[in-house]
């Protein structure tokens, strides 16, 4: 169990889903916190569920505010950035350029990227942490 | 009162709770107690600069750092900072800036307004450590170089009236001294040859 855990902990890098600062979050939980990085990793979910869809709302329909539509996108990228979501921060990114352009069919576009990225990641971790957990 | 060395408190402002809670961690992992608050409008009150007066007692918990997000809505980190400099009571607590975006002029602005340092987000444990080192360092000092400054004065003054060599401790003349306070009488004393000068340990 706990190779399986190591194992796909692993492959999360080498797939470039995580990133260096999620190494960080693991080197702050201890025998004292020793759930920390599934805490933060579960608030980032709650917020982000909250962040998709208010993004989703906004896209729904015109007029489209793109420094709205930004700002939006800027908080969850940075929630993102947090957690070491690596692969989700760039579909982010991607996004928040389309939306520079003042290009909305570019924005929904990236948006369905963020949100596959993101649903990927979260099934992941999810998967991750409970081996994790049994192998412990 | 002096300050032990692990008890610099802190107050995080963000209005993520991801980064509220790593931010956290990180400070509580350095030693430090923290005070989290998601804005800057919650951290002036917790500061006691809202005008409203509140039932908390302020004082009581004295805040030795002010870690602030640039980007919140409502009150930026910057407007934040300058109400923080802008006020009597409060301009002396250093101010930090953090930011996911790597902004020069934003950057200057904050710097210009007498923010201590910008850091880029997501902040690591060696800058939490190194942060709280120098605040450490900057409290410690403030106190200890005020002490050696007017040692330094009273034996400037027998220095000159009296022709009998004194013996100055040697840390009186260190470079960080002189430098903190140029027209002291550390810098002046330094500049006299001192036929005695023994180490204090």
């Amino acid at each position: 169990m706990q190779r399986q855990a190591a194992y796909m902990r692993r492959s999360l890098f080498d797939q470039e889903y995580l990133d260096e600062q999620f190494i960080q979050l693991e080197e702050l939980q201890d025998d004292a916190n020793p759930n920390f990085v599934e805490e933060v990793v579960n608030l980032y979910f709650t917020d982000s569920a909250r962040f998709i869809r208010n993004i989703e709302l906004a896209l729904a329909n015109g007029p489209y505010d793109f420094n709205k539509l930004d700002d939006m996108m800027y908080r969850f990228k940075g929630s993102s950035s947090s957690i070491g979501a690596k692969r989700v921060k760039s579909e982010c990114s991607q996004f928040q350029e389309y939306c520079n352009q003042r290009n909305i069919e570019g924005c929904k576009r990236a948006f369905q990227g963020v949100k596959q990225e993101y649903a990927t990641l979260k099934s992941k971790l999810d998967t991750y942490f409970q081996i994790a957990r049994e192998a412990s | 009162m002096e300050k032990m060395a692990n008890e610099l408190h802190v107050l995080a402002v963000d209005d993520s709770h991801v980064d509220r809670k790593v931010i956290e961690r990180l400070l509580k992992i350095s030693s430090c107690k923290v005070t989290a608050v998601e804005s800057g409008r919650r951290a002036l009150q917790y500061l006691g600069l809202d005008g409203e007066k509140t039932s908390v007692g302020i004082d009581g918990l004295k805040v030795n750092l002010i870690l602030t997000d640039y980007s919140m809505p409502g009150m930026t980190g910057y407007e934040l900072l300058k109400k923080i400099k802008e006020s009597s009571a409060l301009s002396k607590i250093p101010v930090v800036i953090m930011s996911s975006e790597k902004i020069l002029p934003r950057i200057d602005r904050c710097l210009e307004e007498g923010a201590e340092e910008f850091l880029l987000k997501p902040v690591k444990l060696s800058d939490v450590k190194r942060l709280r080192d120098f605040i450490l360092r900057g409290e410690g000092d403030n106190e200890e170089t005020e002490k050696k400054i007017k040692e330094g004065s009273s034996r400037k003054r027998k220095f000159h009236e009296d022709s009998s060599t004194q013996s100055m401790p040697s840390s009186l003349v260190t470079g960080h001294d002189i430098q903190s306070k140029p027209e002291s009488s550390a810098a002046s004393v330094s500049q006299q040859p001192l036929p005695k000068q023994p180490k204090i340990g």
